[in-house]
C-alpha cells in the first residue's frame, strides 16, 4: 500500500531523475534553461498550492479567535471584504494603521482587530507553525485571487513613495560576512546561481517572474512559501541576521520590488523546484 | 554679498524647505534606511545584528551608483594592504580538497552551528564555471575553466608565474583589493576560509595537474 505522500515523493523523484537524465543527455542539443522549463511544465500538472488556497479561503470565512469573528470585513486596500485584485496592489498605505503594509502584515492587523488574536505573538511564531501557517494559507488564497492580474501598486501617498525609496536602499545594502546585498544576485540580466535563473528585480522582470511568482509551493522541501518566507530565506543566504516577520525592511523591499514589477502578470501561487 | 547672490541663496533655502514638505531629501532617506535596517533584524544563532555594521567597502558599494574615484581607490588600497600572504611562501595545496571546497555552499548562515572556517565551503560553483565536468554552475562570476592554462602557468614556482599566483591569492583573500565593489566575498579577510583552504582553492585553479587546466 502506498501512502499518498509517498506517491507524491515518488513522483517528485521520478520527475527530478527525468530532468537530470534529460539535462545530461541533451546537453548539446538543449540548454539548461529549456530542461528546467520542461521540468516546471511537468510539475504544473498538480500544484499542491491548491490545497493551501482551499485552506486559506475556509479560514477567511470561518469565525475564529477570541472574538469569534471571520475575516470577511478585513480591508486589504480595496474596501472591506474585497479580495480580488488586492494582492497586485500591495504593499500600500492604510489610513487606519497609518502604515504601509504588505499582505501578511495587513492580515496580522485584521486578525488582531477583527478576531482578537495577538499580532505580535503571531509575528514571533516560526513559519509553518500555529497561526503562522494559517497566515501563509490566507496569503496563498488571497494572492491566488489575483491570478492573471497585473501588478499596479499605488504610489499616490507620500508614505508609499517613501517606502519605495527605503526599499531601494535596503535592496542595495551590502553587509554580513560575505558582503552580499539583494543587488548582488538580482540586478544583472541572464545570471544564475548553479542552475537557478535569477530574476532582475530592479525593473519589471517579466510576467510570473520574481515578485510575480510568489507565494509558491516548493517541491524540494514540500513547503508553501509566502513572500515573507521568500525574503527571509534570501536574507539567510545573504548571511544576514534574522529579518523580523512583517518588519519595515521586508515591507519596504516589497514596495520596491512590487512597484518595479508594474505591469507584470501574477501567476501566484506558483510551483517551484 | 551682492544682491543677486543673496536672492539666489534665499531661493535655494526656499527650495530646500519646499522639498522637505513634499518628500524627504535623499540624505534623510539614507539615514532612515539605516535606522530601518537596524530595527528590522535580530540575532539568530551565529548571525548577529553586528553583521549590519558596514565597513568602508560595504558602505561605499551600497547604492545603484558606483562610489567616487577617490573612494574606489581608498577601498582598493586598504584592501590590498589587508592581504595576508601565505606563511612560508607556500601558495598551493591539494586541488582535490579545493574541488570539494568549491562544491560546498555551506557556512556562515544562521542555521550553521559554527562560524569556524574549517566548517565552511568556498561556494565557488554557485557563481563560477570551474571544472567543466560540473555542469551545475552559476554565472555571476566569470568562467574559471582553464584558469592557470590560459594564463600560461606551467610551473607555479617559476618566477614568470609569480604575478598570476600572487594576484590569485590576493583575489581570494580580499577581492576588493582589485575591484572595490566586486561581488565576490573576501574569503581570507572576513575569515570565511583559512589559509590552508585558500591554498587548496589555489591548487584547483593553478596546479597544472588540476582537471581545471586540462
Amino acid at each position: 500500500m502506498s501512502h499518498p505522500s509517498d506517491a507524491t515523493a515518488l513522483k517528485t523523484i521520478l520527475i527530478a531523475s527525468a530532468m537530470l537524465a534529460s539535462l545530461a543527455a541533451g546537453a548539446q542539443t538543449k540548454s539548461t534553461a529549456d530542461g528546467i522549463a520542461e521540468y516546471r511544465k511537468m510539475l504544473e500538472d498538480g500544484n499542491p498550492a491548491e490545497l493551501f488556497e482551499a485552506k486559506g479561503e475556509a479560514l477567511w470565512k470561518q469565525r475564529r479567535g477570541p472574538k469569534n469573528a471571520s475575516l470577511e470585513q478585513c480591508d486589504l486596500g480595496k474596501g472591506p471584504g474585497v479580495v480580488k485584485g488586492a494582492w497586485v496592489e500591495m504593499p500600500r498605505h492604510f489610513a487606519d494603521t497609518g502604515r504601509v503594509q504588505d499582505l501578511e502584515s495587513r492580515l496580522l492587523t485584521c486578525m488582531e482587530t477583527l478576531q482578537g488574536f495577538n499580532a505580535a505573538e503571531i509575528a514571533k511564531t516560526p513559519f509553518g507553525r500555529g497561526e503562522q501557517s494559517n497566515v501563509t494559507a490566507l496569503a496563498t488564497w488571497i494572492a491566488g485571487s489575483s491570478r492573471g492580474m497585473k501588478f499596479n501598486l499605488p504610489q499616490g501617498h507620500a508614505e508609499e513613495r517613501r517606502s519605495y525609496e527605503l526599499g531601494k536602499r535596503a535592496f542595495f545594502f551590502r553587509g554580513g560576512p560575505m558582503d552580499f546585498s539583494c543587488a548582488t544576485c538580482h540586478s544583472e540580466e541572464g545570471k544564475r546561481i548553479r542552475l537557478q535563473d535569477l530574476p532582475v528585480l530592479t525593473k519589471n522582470p517579466g510576467d510570473g517572474l520574481g515578485f510575480a511568482a510568489w507565494p509558491a509551493y516548493r517541491v524540494s522541501n514540500g513547503e508553501m512559501w509566502s513572500m515573507q518566507l521568500r525574503l527571509n530565506d534570501c536574507f539567510r543566504q545573504q548571511r544576514f541576521p534574522f529579518p523580523g516577520f512583517a518588519s519595515e525592511a521586508t515591507i519596504a523591499l516589497g514596495s520596491y520590488m512590487g512597484v518595479n514589477a508594474k505591469g507584470a502578470v501574477s501567476i501566484a501561487p506558483a510551483i517551484k523546484r | 554679498m551682492n544682491k543677486t547672490l543673496a536672492t539666489l541663496a534665499l531661493l535655494g533655502a526656499a527650495a530646500i524647505v519646499a522639498g522637505c514638505a513634499t518628500a524627504p531629501a535623499p540624505a534623510v532617506l539614507d539615514q532612515q534606511a539605516l535606522a530601518m535596517m537596524k530595527a528590522s533584524f535580530r540575532d539568530q544563532g551565529i548571525a548577529t545584528v553586528e553583521r549590519l555594521n558596514q565597513d568602508l567597502a560595504q558602505q561605499a558599494c551600497s547604492a545603484e551608483k558606483a562610489p567616487s574615484e577617490a573612494v574606489t581607490k581608498q577601498v582598493e588600497a586598504e584592501s590590498l594592504a589587508s592581504i595576508k600572504w601565505p606563511s612560508g611562501g607556500q601558495y598551493l595545496g591539494d586541488w582535490r580538497a579545493g574541488e570539494r571546497l568549491a562544491q560546498s555552499g555551506v557556512g556562515m548562515a544562521w542555521n550553521n552551528p559554527s562560524a569556524e572556517p574549517a566548517g565552511n565551503g568556498g561556494q565557488c560553483y554557485n557563481c563560477h564555471e570551474i571544472n567543466r565536468a560540473e555542469v551545475s554552475f552559476g554565472t555571476i562570476g566569470p568562467s574559471l575553466w582553464n584558469y592557470g592554462k590560459l594564463r600560461g602557468v606551467k610551473n607555479v614556482t617559476d618566477p614568470a608565474a609569480a604575478a598570476v599566483v600572487q594576484y590569485t591569492w590576493g583575489k581570494l583573500w580580499n577581492s576588493k583589493a582589485y575591484s572595490a565593489c566586486s561581488n565576490m566575498p573576501r574569503f581570507g579577510h572576513m575569515k570565511l576560509l583559512n589559509e590552508q583552504q585558500i591554498r587548496d582553492l589555489m591548487a584547483l585553479l593553478l596546479d597544472p595537474a588540476s582537471p581545471v587546466n586540462r
